[in-house]
């Protein structure tokens, strides 16, 4: 168990350095000249020179993947260029450690920015969880066990519906009616819960969390849906009514450990993905998270941003898969025991 | 028997009813096709100590029919009707949570595949366990010790550290006898075996077998043997059931059954097993077709289809009047289903020289074509 | 469709033979848990398995879970290479063959498998399966298939006008039925069945096991018979090798094996079997009650592999390991004390044999004998365990 879990978070580690020399080629590469996204349209000759060095655009892509790798670890300077640094000493800036690259659109480090950003998405991204994994499972098990009843009917019929609808119209017809004509909720706002207390937080959380939740709940009724009818087929739950177990231990322990393995699997690399920020509905709630400042990054062309947020969501991809892979072998004793 | 006279004679009279009566079971599934027929009008007894063997193949209802002495119909879309008496209670009219209380207590039920019958996440020990104290209102502390004492007490060697393995972790025998002893955690007076050794080794079926046989001795349990070896009955029951389409089609003690049998089906069982210690010479004869459908079962005898005997009975008897199950010539208690009026003479002259390959005897009509 | 009463064939001692495996080993690598995956160990699911297969003739393969006899099938079909060994089909050694080259095999050697519910691909129609072949090998002109098709259905007594069904309109004996056809295709000489009958109702088997038998009377096709049915084995095959933990234990005729086994396994085997003739008695049969469970074939006991079940073991049994010895003229067994029932010797027949005294210690002063590696087949001489002396073909 021990040397699966380190050689799982090796190769993770790998899995990342490969990734970034990945990404880094991918955008570096992609333009003969980075420094005019970072300058700007307007820039002269000699300005996009000052920049190319500022930013070390003149070094070979090796180099500059090098560089940036180091910053990740012990941290950097910009001007990337020695000799820019000398002369004007004051505008040098610190990149600590892990350095994720400088901002050219804010003019600030990208950690900074990201630090900023992902409480909010982090928030948005675990209260929606909760929201569709209770909602989903439970109403995919009611479903499932009122098979070909109106109640089953009803659910899945509504998930489909709510799944069909874009996640921006679910928004809109949230804020619009829920917070502003009906005045339900107050309008949502993200109240860190250092500031607010947690009643606050959860409370401007909670219209966007909701759309989020909503479109990942409908999919999980489904799937939960299927999986405990499939497992109610299985010969284990047939032993446990001829021992006489009643219903409820039935669904609760046996049915529910059973369908619980592709059940983790999925919401693990759900809440990953998402954990980089919800795009659509940040922006449907003006919410400044990681998904709002990807968006922006990638309109002004801001190179080392729009890395650094790439880099950033692999990292949740790839550690959520290791731990997904863990969680297997907590849960399926076979795998553990082989 | 003679009706028994009031209270003074009731305990006797009651201990002359078998531990388990089936009058008339039906059970129907409606599905989108039409309703299947799984079984339709089947009635047998077994007593204390003794074994039945339930001998059929696929669509016979064997399984179907103890599935339905568990109650584990119950809420589901199948229709059962009849009657189910177990020590003189009516399964069939118990409610859910009153059924519960019974299964796994009074009867309980063992499966063909120990590995896909036990949850693979929890281990062995912590099933019995569960299987013991959903009827017993006992610690965990006791409930595990009567685990240990269960497993030891079907040959499971340390069992004090087995209890605490997964299922995957045993070999195939070591798992049917935990799923044993977990059958016996409560002492049930009703053991249903459904194919209990048809997934294991040879050697390791006789082990099994020998168990099932000591504990019966030890517990004067009545068994109930679902199987299609008709060796395994053979030598494990004292009375044979042969099911056919849903219903009993002939029923008996096993050692007239088996030998001696009055119906064409039982026959064509008889010919088509191979028998490991006879002559080397005797043809497989197999019976031809298929097992009918439960959906639209043969107009008649269910059997007619395949049975080579039909021109023997008069009329067209066979595919429009269904026989029902009367007296045979084996004994009192032999019931057999089918409208030949002479099976015995059939039976001397094509069926015995089959099984032992004897020169035919009677007018040469060679039968098998 | 097929009703008639075929007898069991009988074995042709003049046939030459088809198939000849000498000393046939696979072993699948065991890794280690460990961070650095090495491997630690072995499976020897097959060690030094040799027989004989005569053309058109047939050889049962029985054992338990773990000996190794379906392995051994897919070894013949090379649907593994085997780590060590021969393979001689129709003088022609196969086992090193690469991969590239085994195609022409195909044709020649053919497999029928146990489960007919999942052998089959549940996308393709009935005539598919059983043209693919074919196609594949390009034998048939293209318009001709059809044709072959409907023949072979006809053959293994199926409606030749249902080629264009699916798998799932069939009952369980039917979709053998096809497996069947599909291995007939090509007309291979050598067809390894692998359970063909085990997951079929009780009067489907006799039908199958019948259609194979005819199938090996009308185009001579050797059979490699792989079961656990020791009844149906008996029927089917004329000779049989029963397999313990990846070895031969005991080889030869139906009447050498059934009658008089000389193996303790194979006599406890046979015991364990239930009769149907035991209803008239009452009661079980007297058996060889073997005590545990199937050793690990990963740590096999040293010596025999059997000892540790064995109610005859000795101290000699877990030195050395019993050659295969022939002692009738159809018939092998690989036992320190080999003998029928009740009349095991109580000395080792083998010690002398093998240069060691009674306990398995070798005897400074002697040496192995050299007749103790017979080849697959079998030699005119043998040792006559019950006159003390060497038989004579």
């Amino acid at each position: 168990m021990v040397a699966y879990t380190i050689r799982r978070i090796l190769s993770g580690a790998l899995l990342l350095v490969v990734m970034s020399m990945v990404v880094f080629v991918l955008f570096y590469a992609s333009s003969d000249t980075p420094e005019r996204y970072a300058c700007g349209p307007k820039c002269s000759a000699q300005q996009l020179e000052v920049t190319k060095q500022a930013l070390g655009y003149d070094e070979p892509i090796t180099t500059q993947w090098a560089k940036f790798a180091k910053g990740v670890v012990v941290g950097r300077e910009f001007p990337n260029d020695p000799d820019l640094r000398a002369s004007a000493p004051e505008l040098v800036q610190e990149c600590d450690a892990p350095c994720l690259g400088f901002s050219t659109g804010y003019g600030t480090p990208v950690r900074e920015l990201m630090t900023d950003a992902f409480p909010i998405s982090f928030s948005l991204a675990i209260v929606a969880f909760a929201i569709w994994i209770i909602g989903g499972v439970s109403l995919g098990i009611v479903a499932a066990l009122n098979k070909g009843s109106i109640i089953d009917r009803g659910i899945v019929g509504l998930s489909l519906l709510v799944f069909a609808f874009p996640t921006f119209f679910i928004g809109l017809l949230l804020l619009t009616f829920v917070a502003i004509r009906w005045g339900i909720v107050p309008l949502p706002e993200y109240s860190p819960i250092a500031e607010g207390g947690p009643f606050l937080w959860l409370q401007g959380l909670f219209l966007p969390a909701l759309t989020l939740a909503v479109f990942y709940l409908a999919g999980y009724v489904r799937i939960t849906r299927a999986f405990v009818l499939e497992t109610g087929s299985e010969d284990y739950i047939r032993t446990a009514r001829a021992k006489g177990l009643p219903q409820r231990t039935i669904i609760g322990k046996h049915t529910l450990r059973a369908v619980l393995t592709p059940l983790v699997t999925l919401s693990g690399l759900d809440l990953a993905g998402l954990l980089g920020g919800a795009i659509i509905t940040e922006s449907v709630f003006n919410f400044n998270g990681l998904g709002k400042l990807a968006v922006t990054s990638i309109t002004r062309f801001d190179l080392p941003l729009t890395v650094g947020i790439v880099l950033l969501i692999s990292t949740f991809v790839i550690v959520a898969n290791i731990i997904v892979d863990l969680l297997y072998a907590v849960i399926d004793p076979r795998v553990r025991l082989g | 028997m003679t009706a028994p006279s009031p209270t003074a004679h009731e305990p006797a009279a009651r201990a002359a009813e078998p531990l388990l009566v089936v009058e008339d079971l039906k059970v129907h599934f409606p599905t989108s096709d039409g309703m299947v027929k799984a079984v339709d009008g089947l009635s047998y007894t077994v007593e204390r100590g003794k074994t039945l063997g339930i001998v059929g193949e696929s669509g016979s209802g064997k399984s179907v029919s103890s599935s339905a002495i568990m109650g584990l119909f119950h809420g589901t879309s199948a229709q059962v009707s009849g009657s189910i008496r177990l020590g003189g209670t009516d399964v069939l009219s118990l409610d859910e949570s009153e059924m519960r209380k019974l299964r796994g207590r009074q009867v309980s039920m063992i499966f063909q595949d120990p590995l896909s019958s036990l949850h693979p996440y929890y281990t062995v020990g912590a099933q019995i366990v569960e299987a013991y104290r959903v009827h017993n209102d006992v610690s965990k502390k006791t409930a595990r010790k009567r685990a240990v004492e269960l497993l030891d007490r079907v040959g499971i060697p340390q069992p004090d550290v087995r209890v605490n393995d997964y299922p995957h972790q045993f070999s195939g025998g070591m798992r049917q006898r935990a799923m044993i002893a977990m059958g016996l955690a409560n002492d049930p007076s009703m053991l249903i075996a459904d194919e209990p050794t048809t997934a294991l080794d040879v050697t390791v079926q006789a082990q099994i077998l020998d168990l099932l046989q000591d504990l019966q001795r030890e517990f004067e349990s009545a068994i109930i043997m679902i199987t299609h070896d008709l060796g395994v009955v053979a030598e494990m029951t004292d009375d044979t059931l042969v099911m056919y389409g849903g219903r009993a089609v002939e029923y008996g003690a096993t050692r007239e059954i088996l030998s001696h049998p009055e119906m064409p089906y039982t026959w064509g069982l008889l010919t088509s097993v191979p028998d490991v210690t006879g002559d080397v010479d005797v043809p497989l004869v197999p019976i031809p077709g298929s097992p009918p459908s439960l959906l639209t079962p043969p107009p008649g005898c269910a059997f007619h289809p395949r049975c080579a005997y039909r021109d023997q009975v008069p009329g067209e008897l066979c595919s429009t009047l269904s026989p029902d199950l009367e007296r045979g010539g084996r004994g009192p208690g032999h019931l057999k289903r089918c409208h030949l009026p002479d099976p015995e003479s059939i039976y001397q002259s094509t069926v015995l020289p089959l099984l032992t390959h004897a020169a035919p005897s009677g007018a040469g009509e060679d039968v098998n074509r | 469709m097929t009703q008639d009463v075929a007898t069991a064939p009988e074995q042709d001692a003049a046939a030459r033979p088809i198939l000849t495996v000498e000393d046939l080993k696979m072993y699948f690598p065991v890794k280690s848990a460990g961070l650095i995956r090495r491997t630690v160990g072995h499976v020897q699911a097959v060690d030094g398995v040799s027989f004989q297969l005569a053309a058109g003739g047939s050889l049962g393969l029985v054992g338990e879970s773990g000996c190794g006899k379906s392995t051994t099938g897919r070894l013949v079909t090379r649907l593994y290479e085997p780590t060590a060994g021969s393979i001689v089909f129709d003088g022609d050694d196969i086992s090193k063959t690469p991969p590239r080259r085994l195609k022409p095999l195909r044709r020649e050697i053919q497999m029928i498998f146990q489960d007919p519910y999942t052998s089959l691909n549940p996308r393709h129609t009935v005539g598919t399966i059983i043209g693919t072949p074919l196609r594949i090998h390009d034998i048939v002109p293209k318009d001709k298939v059809l044709g072959r098709v409907k023949e072979l259905l006809e053959i293994v007594g199926l409606n030749p006008e249902h080629y264009n069904r699916f798998p799932n309109e069939f009952s369980g004996g039917q979709r053998q039925r096809i497996g069947i056809a599909r291995a007939l295709t090509l007309n291979p000489k050598l067809l390894v069945a692998d359970e063909p009958v085990s997951a079929l109702d009780v009067s489907i088997q006799a039908q199958v096991v019948n259609l194979l038998q005819e199938i090996q009377r009308d185009f001579g096709v050797a059979f490699l018979f792989i079961a656990h049915d020791l009844a149906i084995v008996r029927h089917f095959c004329p000779e049989i090798a029963v397999m313990y933990l990846g070895k031969i234990v005991e080889v030869g005729d139906r009447e050498s094996i059934y009658d008089h086994a000389h193996h303790p396994y194979t006599q406890a085997l046979l015991s364990a079997v239930p009769d149907v003739a035991q209803a008239t008695v009452g009661g079980r049969r007297e058996r060889i009650r073997l005590e545990g469970d199937v050793p690990s074939p990963v740590n096999p006991p040293s010596g025999c592999r059997f000892r540790t079940r064995c109610p005859l073991a000795q101290d000699i049994c877990a030195a050395q390991e019993p050659p295969l010895l022939q002692i009738g003229p159809r018939h092998k067994v690989a036992c320190h004390f080999p003998g029928r029932i009740n009349q095991h010797p109580r000395k080792p027949l083998t010690a002398g044999m093998l240069g060691t005294d009674d306990h398995g210690t070798p005897d400074p002063g002697a040496s192995p004998s050299e007749d103790l590696h017979s080849g697959p087949g079998y030699a005119d001489t043998w040792l006559d365990l019950d006159n003390r002396t060497f038989g004579r073909a």
